[in-house]
């Protein structure tokens, strides 16, 4: 009957679906992208082939606040085992964007290099080299003319994605001009034994007080949701919304079939069927709509993660989050039960006899 | 129930409804009994109180006073559950309009009455003997838009019986039916009277409808005349 119900009105039942699954969509698609964004800085950061990170006692866990004298990293350097210790410095507006300056010899020598797509390093101060997302994201090849921190810039190559960052420029041009000149915001350091990075990394916290000091694995897991100041917050607003919207979807929803099948409800209670019985059914119904809502809004997360990678490859990355599809179900079950229990109730109290009476 | 005891047993049957701030009196003292196996009439002007009537028989409305026994079971005094406990297993009702569910197959417009009454498993032989003296056997997987106004209230026949109850009671169940199908319906109606000492209450304004019951009863203002 539940199935014979909702075929019945199938315009109503595919909207009711569709909107169902828009929001099982927002709630994947956030997550999806909090997450692939996070794994995504966490995955460069980790291109650079470091072992250890050193920032600067002001900073966050993740933020790009704070920095440091660049003579830290030839600190770092005189230590023993210590292979490279290459100073950078990150300049952006947030988290997700931001120009890395760096001396690109000694970069190299740490990281292995660039692998340049098209074009090569920059061979005077207003040269840029971006990675080939931004390069796509921003349609921009080598030769071209960017305005960063505004001012012009020359892209003087491409690069493969998977390197510390999206955006790289001399660092003495960043320090002019961001006004931090002879500062750094992060030291990578390459030992010449990884084996010992724990010890490395206890000899520098002894040696560098109160610097933010952590092996590359360790650094590397701070990327995530829970590091991202207000992140969380906002997921769970998204879930709220999520849940608020079912609600009123469903509620409506079942409220216009409640109200047309008075009637039939009036039929139904004419058999014997009790108030649970008839609420049964109407829940029924729900949850099955709020399940195909769910499958519907689990293959669109495909559908925006498609979107995003081919408009903002750059900005954002959307990971698919199989771990929340019953969550982000769940949600839109509650929200839609919770929309079906006030029309639910309404029927199951209806009074049998002006029921029948119903056109 | 015990052996000589009419199925149905009304005495002084009052009903009251409260509208707004008046009191309409549909029932004011009804006295009736229906032995088990009759099929009894019911005719009378609208307003006289045969539907409402109807509507305490089927445990739809609780009596206002009086006393009210089918097979045995007072129906003063009985919560809604109890009520719907009748229904489900008591009483099976015939409308005018047939009221099959529209979503459902014939089929499955039956199976629902059992199925809120907890009987699974295969129909009972009687019963599928039933649906052949319908002559629904056939159509039992159309939904009702599929099917004649005819065919369409010998499923709510069907679905009225399935579960044996102890009275059918019909609400002008031609009401709606041209005079073949008419004839039809009252034949087979009849026709489950005779074969499975069915009692049957029917309402009609019709006095050849009325007069395939075994008895007559006249209703006016609330009073059996």
């Amino acid at each position: 009957m539940v199935f014979e119900n909702l075929k019945h009105r199938p315009v109503r039942t595919l909207l009711g679906i569709i909107v169902i699954s828009i929001q099982v969509t927002m709630v994947l698609a956030l997550v999806g992208l909090s997450e692939g964004t996070l794994s995504d800085q966490a995955n460069r950061a980790r291109g650079v082939g470091a072992d250890i990170v050193v920032r600067p006692p002001s900073s966050s866990v993740i933020s790009l606040s704070g920095s440091m004298p660049a003579k830290i990293a030839d600190r770092v350097a005189r230590e023993p085992h210590v292979k490279y210790a290459v100073g950078v410095l990150q300049h952006g507006s947030d988290l997700f964007n931001y120009e890395t300056g760096l001396d690109l010899q000694k970069f190299n020598q740490l990281s292995g290099g660039f692998r340049f797509l098209e074009g090569g390093g920059f061979q005077h101060p207003d040269d840029v080299i971006v990675d080939s997302f931004y390069a796509t994201q921003h349609k921009l090849h080598v030769g071209d003319t960017v305005s960063l921190l505004n001012k012009p810039w020359h892209v003087s190559g491409i690069y493969e994605p998977g390197m510390l960052t999206r955006v790289v420029v001399p660092l003495d041009t960043l320090q002019d001009l961001t006004a931090d000149s002879g500062k750094i915001t992060t030291v990578y350091v390459k030992l010449d034994d990884p084996a010992r990075t724990d010890e490395m990394v206890a000899e520098l916290r002894g040696v560098l007080k109160d610097y933010r000091i952590n092996s590359m694995e360790e650094f590397t897991s701070l990327y995530s949701v829970s590091n991202v100041p207000m992140l969380k917050e906002f997921t769970w607003v998204v879930i709220g919304v999520g849940v608020l919207v079912g609600f009123l979807v469903v509620c409506l929803s079942m409220y216009t079939a409640v109200l047309e099948r008075t009637r039939e409800i009036g039929v139904l209670k004419a058999l014997g069927a009790s108030p649970g019985y008839i609420l049964n059914i109407l829940l029924r119904e729900t949850v099955v709509l709020a399940i195909a809502g769910s499958i519907l809004g689990i293959l669109l997360s495909y559908v925006t993660r498609f979107v995003i990678h081919n408009v903002v490859p750059s900005s954002l990355i959307q990971a698919i989050v199989p771990e929340w599809w019953p969550i982000a179900a769940a949600i839109a079950v509650v929200g839609a039960l919770l929309g079906a229990l006030g029309p639910g109730l309404k029927a199951a109290r209806q009074d049998a006899i002006e029921a029948l009476a119903y056109d | 129930m015990t052996d000589g005891q009419p199925m149905i047993s009304i005495r002084a049957l009052r009903k009251t409804y409260h509208v707004g701030e008046v009191d309409v009196h549909a029932l004011r003292g009804v006295d009736l009994d229906v032995q088990s196996g009759e099929f009894v009439a019911i005719v009378g002007p609208s307003g006289s109180g045969k539907s409402t009537l109807f509507h305490i028989l089927g445990g739809l409305t609780p009596p206002t006073s009086g006393t009210v026994h089918i097979a045995g079971r007072d129906l003063l005094g009985m919560s809604d559950a109890q009520r719907t406990e009748l229904r489900k297993n008591s009483v099976g009702f015939v409308f005018q309009k047939y009221n099959l569910l529209p979503t459902l197959s014939a089929r499955d417009n039956i199976e629902i009455a059992r199925d809120i009454a907890h009987k699974n498993g295969p129909l009972d032989p009687q019963f599928v003997e039933v649906l052949k003296l319908l002559g629904i056997a056939g159509r039992l997987d159309h939904k009702p838009r599929a099917l004649s106004g005819g065919e369409q209230q010998r499923v709510a026949i069907a679905r009225a019986i399935v579960n044996h109850p102890a009275i059918l009671l019909a609400d002008e169940p031609t009401g709606n039916l041209d005079t073949e199908n008419s004839n039809a319906v009252l034949a087979l109606l009849r026709d489950l009277n005779e074969r499975l000492g069915q009692t049957i209450l029917m309402i009609t304004h019709n006095p050849e409808a009325a007069s395939y019951g075994h008895r007559i009863v006249r209703m006016r203002d609330g009073h059996i005349e």
